[in-house]
């Protein structure tokens, strides 16, 4: 167990992690067209073909996982900051905190091994 | 615990809709909670969409045309406005976290010159940028596209 501060930190050093990855993912996936216009892009993201082409490079497979575990990470441990700010009894606190860690750790596991099959394809 | 009862948040999530004394940045605070829990939702579905594609093309385009669509695109749109404004108000949150912006601590003399208006200036900043990403991403999303 670390100190609360600790995972606070942890929770301000993921979401600069994600502005850089999902700054580049939101770059390449959702303004394509603007990659288009200043010909840098092929337009064609979504296709399947792309898709596997990305997800064959260990660039993206890494940056996949990395992102993956911050965004986990960063987004359950603020569900949870939200969730505490109601003053819930301890019980209650423990059991969400047990939930949101098993869960979180679930949807890591699930979306590394994805990651890493799209690596193999 | 009895610091608990004595800072007791009796408004609960109900507190975010009113900015009260606390002024323009309670609103961002507000603002950049429900981005966050928008952006969670939808991450967490994102997640299991894009799984699919281990399964081959037809399961990937199966996945791609369920989520296709108006609503979608409206709803991923403003997961993109989402993104940009809590992406960059938490900079803020992150500089304001350790003091930057906020100035030398120093006697409070008349007139008193807050911190949080030392560091407006900055959320006004986060504010014009997100609404200029917003627009390119509009025009990539509902013109380009």
């Amino acid at each position: 167990m670390l100190k609360e501060s600790t995972y606070w930190y942890l929770f301000l050093l993921a979401g600069l992690f994600i502005l850089v990855l999902l700054s580049i993912h939101m770059t390449i996936m959702h303004l394509d067209q603007l990659l288009v216009a200043i010909g840098i892009g092929s337009g064609d993201v979504l296709k399947f073909q792309s898709v596997l082409a990305r997800g064959r490079q260990s660039f993206f497979m890494v940056s996949y996982i990395i992102l993956l575990g911050a965004a986990l990470y960063h987004g359950l441990y603020g569900l949870r900051t939200i969730l505490f700010e109601l003053n819930l009894k301890k019980g209650l606190q423990t059991a969400i905190t047990a939930v949101l860690l098993i869960g979180g750790l679930g949807i890591f596991v699930y979306g590394t091994y994805v990651a890493i099959a799209a690596k193999m394809m | 615990m009895e610091q608990k009862n004595k800072f007791n948040n009796r408004l609960g999530i109900w507190g975010w809709l009113s900015g009260g004394r606390y002024g323009l940045e309670r609103y961002a605070y507000s603002l950049h909670r429900l981005c966050g829990l928008g952006i969670l939702a939808y991450f967490l579905l994102h997640i299991f969409v894009t799984g699919s594609r281990i399964d081959g093309q037809g399961s990937w385009d199966s996945a791609m045309s369920s989520v296709e669509g108006i609503i979608f695109k409206i709803g991923e749109f403003l997961v993109f406005f989402a993104f940009a404004y809590h992406g960059l108000n938490g900079i803020r949150l992150i500089l304001t976290e350790f003091g930057v912006f906020l100035g030398k601590p120093k006697r409070a003399d008349f007139p008193y010159k807050q911190s949080t208006l030392r560091q407006r200036p900055v959320l006004l900043v986060v504010m014009v940028l997100a609404a200029i990403l917003t627009i390119v991403g509009g025009w990539d999303f509902f013109i380009a596209n």
